[in-house]
């Protein structure tokens, strides 16, 4: 394969990099000229922060991007604890446990996101009196608990069976093996896809845009409608999502090398 | 041994599917004896042994261990299992915590002892395995008969009344494995009631009052070991010994 070697030399391979991403900036740059595209980048970042005489003011953006990291981290924090729920019914003993586990699973996973939200905005919400926020909240635990619980899961079944053992013949009840010896190590097990999950979580709260939560992509929508910059604040949004879950990535790599040199 | 058994299986049985893992076993341990079960491999020696702690459920007879008639009845079988030390073929440490934690966390969170007594029995056995320098390790860091040693260390912190030994050394290289049987010597020599599946014919010889042949998920000879290693009765038996002692 001498295509393929000639193609992976670093010259070549950076060259080829750059034409392509700079052919396909290029494109869209000609495109937005010949619509006749007002840039206005200037306008921006007020939209972001001001700096005035009562000092930093965080402007709509940020505030936005604030309102997605408390939505996502809440969301988070429901949707691991419904799912280690869920997941502990599923491997449980309890017939019913397991049944009411696996319909709970099958359901969630098996509607579209933007359905199930519909359904708590639009009828569980006036029936329980539910708010725009609380209605959010319970549409994105209950979507990615279903998720998260497939992750723990796994984790727990990838711990050896000789775990158990050993937990149950020093007399541990099984609530006790699973905290004190299952859990903790299928941590490890369990949080690369983890991490995975709440960038998910964090992209699919955009969704809630559509029944108005002031959350990131909402922000954006508002100030497009007052201001007509779509180009400008849609790559700004999607550049603060972009920002906001590689942090988080590299940040949890950083957690899983300590993990893994721990055990 | 005028006593009630420790042990008392009386026709048990047990299936896995249509297989018969046991087939109407009937064997009491009295206290403080030593009890060496052997036989070909799937002969159901470690199913037999794994029901006495229930980690089995035989699905006929009667067992009655420690004055315990075992069912599914799960808190009683857990308290069982207090009193019931096992060490397994894989040893099973918990690979999370150091040898330390692993010999405390049973006396700690099932005993609820406070962590000073819990810490002062680890110590103890850690001394009596002869690994004290070993505490704050990781199982993984330990070779194979010293991780042995640490879960034979683990099962004794819970002071049990019984020791079950699932092929303690059979997972082991060759040069470990008499560390490991040396301390089990000393624990026989303790008054330690014991059952000990295992394939060491010269511990047997050494410890063992009783000899317990299986076979095909049934007991074939039950004898003691001078009786059992010069003259078998039965020629199943003598068949199984000349396999494993000719070379």
């Amino acid at each position: 394969m001498t295509l393929k070697r000639m193609l992976n030399t670093p010259p070549v391979a950076v060259t080829l990099y750059f034409v392509i991403v700079g052919s396909i900036a290029w494109v869209a740059y000609t495109g937005a000229q010949q619509m006749g595209y007002n840039w206005q980048w200037y306008q921006v970042p007020q939209y972001i922060y001001t700096f005035t005489d009562d000092g930093f003011q965080a402007g709509e953006i940020l505030t936005g991007l604030w309102a997605t990291i408390v939505l996502s981290v809440t969301c988070f924090a429901l949707a691991t604890l419904m799912g280690l729920c869920v997941a502990l019914l599923r491997l449980s003993s309890l017939v019913v446990g397991k049944g009411v586990a696996i319909g709970y699973l099958e359901f969630v996973r098996n509607i579209p996101l933007l359905v199930l939200l519909y359904l708590f905005y639009y009828v569980l919400g006036p029936i329980f009196g539910l708010d725009r926020w609380t209605a959010a909240v319970l549409t994105l635990s209950v979507f990615h608990s279903a998720l998260i619980s497939e992750i723990f899961r796994a984790g727990i079944n990838s711990v050896a069976v000789g775990q158990w053992e050993a937990a149950a013949s020093i007399g541990m009840s099984r609530a006790q093996a699973y905290r004190y010896i299952i859990l903790p190590q299928s941590i490890r097990f369990m949080l690369p896809p983890l991490t995975g999950e709440i960038v998910h979580l964090i992209k699919s709260s955009a969704i809630v845009s559509v029944i108005a939560v002031a959350e990131l992509t909402t922000v954006g929508r508002n100030i497009i409608s007052d201001t007509y910059m779509s180009f400008e604040i849609w790559f700004t949004i999607a550049l603060a999502y972009l920002v906001l879950t590689l942090i988080l990535s590299f940040g949890v790599s950083m957690l899983e090398r300590r993990f893994t040199t721990e055990t | 041994m005028t006593q009630t058994p420790v042990i008392v299986a009386d026709a048990i049985g047990k299936s896995f599917g249509d297989f018969a893992a046991l087939t109407d076993v009937s064997l009491s341990v009295h206290q403080s004896e030593r009890v060496v079960v052997c036989g070909p491999s799937g002969s159901g020696k470690s199913t037999l042994i794994r029901c006495f702690n229930g980690l089995e459920n035989h699905d006929a007879g009667t067992l009655t261990v420690d004055g315990v008639a075992l069912s599914q009845d799960a808190p009683e079988i857990r308290q069982l299992r207090q009193d019931v030390g096992m060490v397994f073929q894989q040893f099973n440490l918990f690979p999370h915590l150091t040898v330390l934690e692993n010999l405390m966390i049973g006396p700690l969170k099932v005993r609820k002892l406070d962590r000073a007594a819990a810490e002062a029995t680890a110590r103890k056995y850690l001394e009596r395995v002869r690994i004290p320098e070993q505490a704050d390790k990781r199982p993984a860091q330990l070779s194979g008969g010293q991780q042995q040693r640490v879960a034979i260390a683990r099962a004794l912190c819970m002071e049990p009344r019984v020791m079950l030994f699932d092929e303690p050394t059979s997972a082991l290289d060759p040069e470990m494995i008499g560390e490991v049987l040396d301390v089990m010597v000393e624990l026989a020599q303790t008054g330690m009631t014991m059952v000990v599946v295992t394939h060491e014919m010269g511990f047997a010889r050494k410890v063992a009052d009783r000899m317990v042949f299986m076979e095909a998920g049934r007991i074939v000879e039950i004898s003691p070991p001078d009786t059992f290693f010069t003259a078998p009765q039965t020629d199943r038996a003598r068949v199984f010994l000349d396999q494993i002692l000719e070379h």
